[in-house]
């Protein structure tokens, strides 16, 4: 451990937990490489990392759901070579994670203490309620609750949601408490009553491990920050330099790596396609977006995971309902009812989660392409297979889909060619607007050339692309403008001359770019 | 015919066999056109309940509506003297409507199939009970409608007619769930819901039309029983009907999770019932033991049914698990 700020190295106390050298392999990746760190007691840490950095792969680590490949964690003076979870809980690590882990129907005594319920003398072993809300009463209080232990959870808000939770942890005597992202669906003054309790918990002597992508409130609450990058320890900043710049600095860090891109456009933009002017939606009620996606162009939407992208690609195809605002395609206004509407008007959607609602896994090849076109590849209201099967032959060629025939069930076809199969059911009709959401998560990267291949040419076919994506390199390598969310409105519009992973990242969380 | 039919089918045929070798009355021709009547009867019925149950949906109140419509018919053409053309035409519209009613109320109110259906069971049957005072719907003495008593209770060469109207609406039916762009989108929403909507299908009105025909379906049955009983106690009179239709469609193959099923499935299913029926009355099996065997036989068919498919996959696994070792070893 070689920290380069001495105030750290001079302190007296011995760390609650270390990691020295955690490596942690998954086929074809290495989500953690070497990466150690150390967390004292009541001491705050800020872990902040680009989405893919490790952050999720260190919490299942801490957690014991998942056994480092090589390395050792230190709980309390006791080395292991991983944990169970068992081992991590009875060592005192809690977690709130970013989805609540709360029963709705319960009170708020009966969910701190589920499953370890003071129980009545007596056969019948009947739950003590009023020990139940006697014991909770002062652990809400320690976490600055306003709301009784009778309370049923779902007439709480997320931050009271919040710290239920961790007043769970308190119950289990946590001495190390991970907040995961716990501010990301928060509004701000829920937030500032949140990062209230993480003071307390340091003013008792427990340790906090504080994951956020808003770096404003890293810099907040955090003693220290620790910054990851590709599964290794990117630097750690002392309270004194913790800021703004210094974290975006080392969560980037690098060049950008070779990587295939998609062809640059071979025509100028054209007119604008998708024009969308104070629409809002459920993720972010009071943020309105205006957004004008052109004929031709690849338009790339960067944000952080939950700043309200998925949202509005589920609003711009239909699937949900905007709050006020309009919609226009090529100038003409335009009512989006459900998702058949899009459909009629050439909006397409490639959603995020393939398996769920990009395809259905039991229909064959054929019958997924021909689905939101049926009625074309019918007579008199029946079903021609050999018009679906003459489609199909037509995509399965074009886009190079690898399966043994097009009757092929796609359950059985591998990622990329799942996904190959979603974009065809849309390119066998007339697209104007095609949304993409995380078009290449989860695909090797032989496929992933083809679909940016394919983006380029649906946009150089007067297509209007709109692509969300995690992925910064492929943000910056495929977009013709990068638009850039942060908390559920557009915080501004890149043009290809000043696309950099920076730039992206400080508008990201909510700066202006350089 | 899938494989799963064909193994229904021969079931069919073997029960059928043991049958008539243990007491031959059950080839007389007089209880193979009673048989067959009661699968015409029952038959309607459950190709209604199989269009909802592919949507993954379910329909309780079958039973209750064949008491309703089948009460307000006999009262439409025997107590108001209605054409019965009319009648009819009306009990039809209004089984479409009960449909109508119970899909807008799942796909627009977004309530649960399993309850909005066993309210319907409920008020039904509470409407026919009242509507007749807790009394009998019947014909008066000498009341004769030559042309639809034929049609509905007769005969033609010697097979009934109401079994014809089955194979008649079965045909329809068959082309409709398995040719149909129609049928396609049941297949797909039961399958995916979620996923079909984001291929661009109105699902909601795919569903309601679902209810709509197994209105429609229940209806048709509805005047069919009615016929054939003459009278109709409401408190009794259809009560269980939807647990047979249910009954045939889960013996048929279809997954009460959707998406799953076919029209030759439903109809074997149903076949297989009232052979069951028919046995236990022929073997001499005491009738009050009539649903502890048709009970007794869906659940060892759905065991088989399911344990084969374990079976199968774990057979597929251990093949590729042998040809991957094969080629490991080969390399």
């Amino acid at each position: 451990m070689n920290y380069s700020d001495p105030s750290i190295v001079a302190s007296t106390d011995a760390p609650f937990l270390s990691l020295d050298g955690v490596r942690k392999t998954y086929p074809g990746v290495v989500a953690l490489d070497g990466f150690s760190m150390d967390v004292r007691p009541g001491e705050v840490i800020g872990l902040v990392g680009e989405n893919g950095a490790g952050k999720s792969t260190l919490m299942k680590i801490l957690g014991g759901v998942t056994r480092p490949d090589t390395g050792t964690i230190t709980v309390d003076g006791v080395t292991h070579d991983g944990l169970t979870v068992e081992a991590s809980i009875g060592s005192g690590i809690a977690f709130v994670h970013q989805e609540l882990n709360l029963f709705e129907n319960l009170d708020v005594a009966a969910n701190i203490f589920f499953g370890r319920e003071p129980l009545r003398a007596g056969p019948l072993k009947l739950v003590d309620r009023a020990r139940l809300r006697a014991q909770a009463a002062p652990l809400l209080k320690r976490v600055g609750a306003n709301f009784s232990a009778d309370t049923p959870v779902s007439a709480l808000s997320l931050a009271q949601q919040q710290m239920v939770e961790i007043a769970k942890a308190l119950s289990i005597e946590a001495r190390l408490v991970i907040l995961d992202e716990p501010t990301s669906s928060l509004p701000i003054a829920e937030t500032d009553k949140l990062l209230g309790v993480i003071k307390a918990l340091k003013a008792d002597g427990i340790s906090v491990i504080f994951i956020s992508h808003r770096l404003h409130e890293v810099e907040r609450v955090a003693d220290r920050v620790v910054v990851l990058r590709d599964g290794m320890l990117a630097g750690t900043l002392p309270k004194s330099a913790i800021n703004h710049d210094q974290m975006v600095k080392l969560m980037i860090g690098r060049m950008l790596k070779e990587r295939e891109k998609a062809a640059e456009s071979a025509r100028p933009p054209g007119s604008v396609a998708l024009s969308v002017k104070a629409i809002r939606t459920a993720a972010y009620p009071d943020r309105p977006v205006d957004l004008d996606v052109r004929h031709g162009e690849i338009l790339g939407l960067a944000g952080l995971v939950g700043s309200g992208r998925t949202e509005l690609a589920r609003v711009l195809f239909g699937i949900n309902r905007s709050f006020g605002g309009s919609f226009q395609l090529d100038g003409k206004d335009l009512v989006l009812g459900s998702a058949a509407d899009a459909v009629a008007n050439g909006i397409f959607l490639v959603p995020e989660d393939r398996k769920l609602t990009g395809i259905l896994l039991d229909l064959s090849i054929a019958q997924n392409i021909s689905l939101p076109n049926l009625p074309a590849h019918s007579r008199r209201s029946l079903v021609s297979a050999s018009a679906e099967a003459a489609t199909a032959e037509k995509q399965k060629t074009d886009l190079g889909i690898r399966a043994p025939s097009v009757q092929t069930r796609t359950g059985t076809l591998s990622g990329g060619n799942q996904q190959k199969v979603v974009l065809a059911k849309w390119l066998a009709m007339k697209p104007k607007v095609m949304i993409l959401d995380e078009p290449t998560r989860g695909i090797d990267i032989g496929a992933k050339a083809e679909i940016y291949g394919l983006m380029r040419a649906l946009a150089d076919a007067g297509v209007a692309v709109l692509m969300i994506s995690s992925d910064m390199e492929e943000v910056i390598g495929v977009s013709d403008r990068i638009a850039v969310m942060h908390e559920g409105q557009i915080s501004g519009i890149l043009d290809k001359d000043r696309f950099s992973q920076e730039n992206v990242l400080l508008l990201a969380v909510g700066k202006q770019p350089k | 015919m899938s494989k799963k039919d064909l193994g229904l089918l021969i079931l069919i045929l073997v029960v059928g066999a043991v049958v008539a070798i243990i007491n031959p009355r059950f080839l007389l021709p007089i209880n193979l056109a009673n048989t067959s009547n009661l699968i015409g009867l029952f038959g309607i019925l459950s190709i209604g309940q199989a269009f909802v149950i592919i949507t993954g949906g379910i329909e309780l109140s079958v039973g209750s509506v064949v008491a309703l419509l089948g009460t307000l018919f006999i009262d439409f053409i025997a107590v108001r003297e209605m054409e019965w053309p009319l009648a009819f035409v009306l009990i039809i519209a209004l089984g479409a409507t009960i449909g109508l009613m119970h899909g807008w109320l799942i796909t627009r109110l977004k309530l649960q199939p399993f309850v909005v259906t066993l309210c319907g069971l409920l008020i039904y049957r509470g409407v026919a009970r009242f509507y007749t005072a807790d009394g009998t719907a019947g014909f008066a003495f000498g009341q004769n409608f030559p042309e639809l008593e034929f049609l509905t209770a007769g005969r033609s060469w010697g097979v009934p007619n109401s079994f014809i109207a089955l194979i008649v609406i079965a045909v329809v039916m068959w082309v409709v769930l398995h040719r149909s762009v129609f049928g396609r989108y049941l297949y797909a929403i039961g399958k995916n819901e979620e996923a079909a909507k984001y291929s661009g299908i109105r699902t909601g009105r795919i569903v309601m039309a679902a209810y709509v025909i197994c209105g429609v379906l229940t209806a048709l049955s509805a005047i069919y029983f009615a016929m054939y009983t003459r009278s109709i106690s409401p408190a009794s009179h259809g009560q269980f009907y939807e647990l047979y239709a249910i009954a045939a469609a889960v013996l048929g193959g279809f997954s009460l999770r959707g998406g799953e099923g076919s029209l030759i499935g439903v109809l074997l299913g149903t076949v297989l019932l009232q052979e069951l029926q028919n046995l236990v009355n022929l073997l001499g099996i005491p009738s009050s033991l009539n649903f502890a065997v048709m009970g007794g036989v869906i659940l060892i068919g759905v065991l088989v049914d399911q344990q084969w498919g374990v079976f199968r996959a774990r057979r597929r696994m251990l093949e590729a698990t042998r040809k991957g070792v094969a080629g490991a070893a080969a390399e």
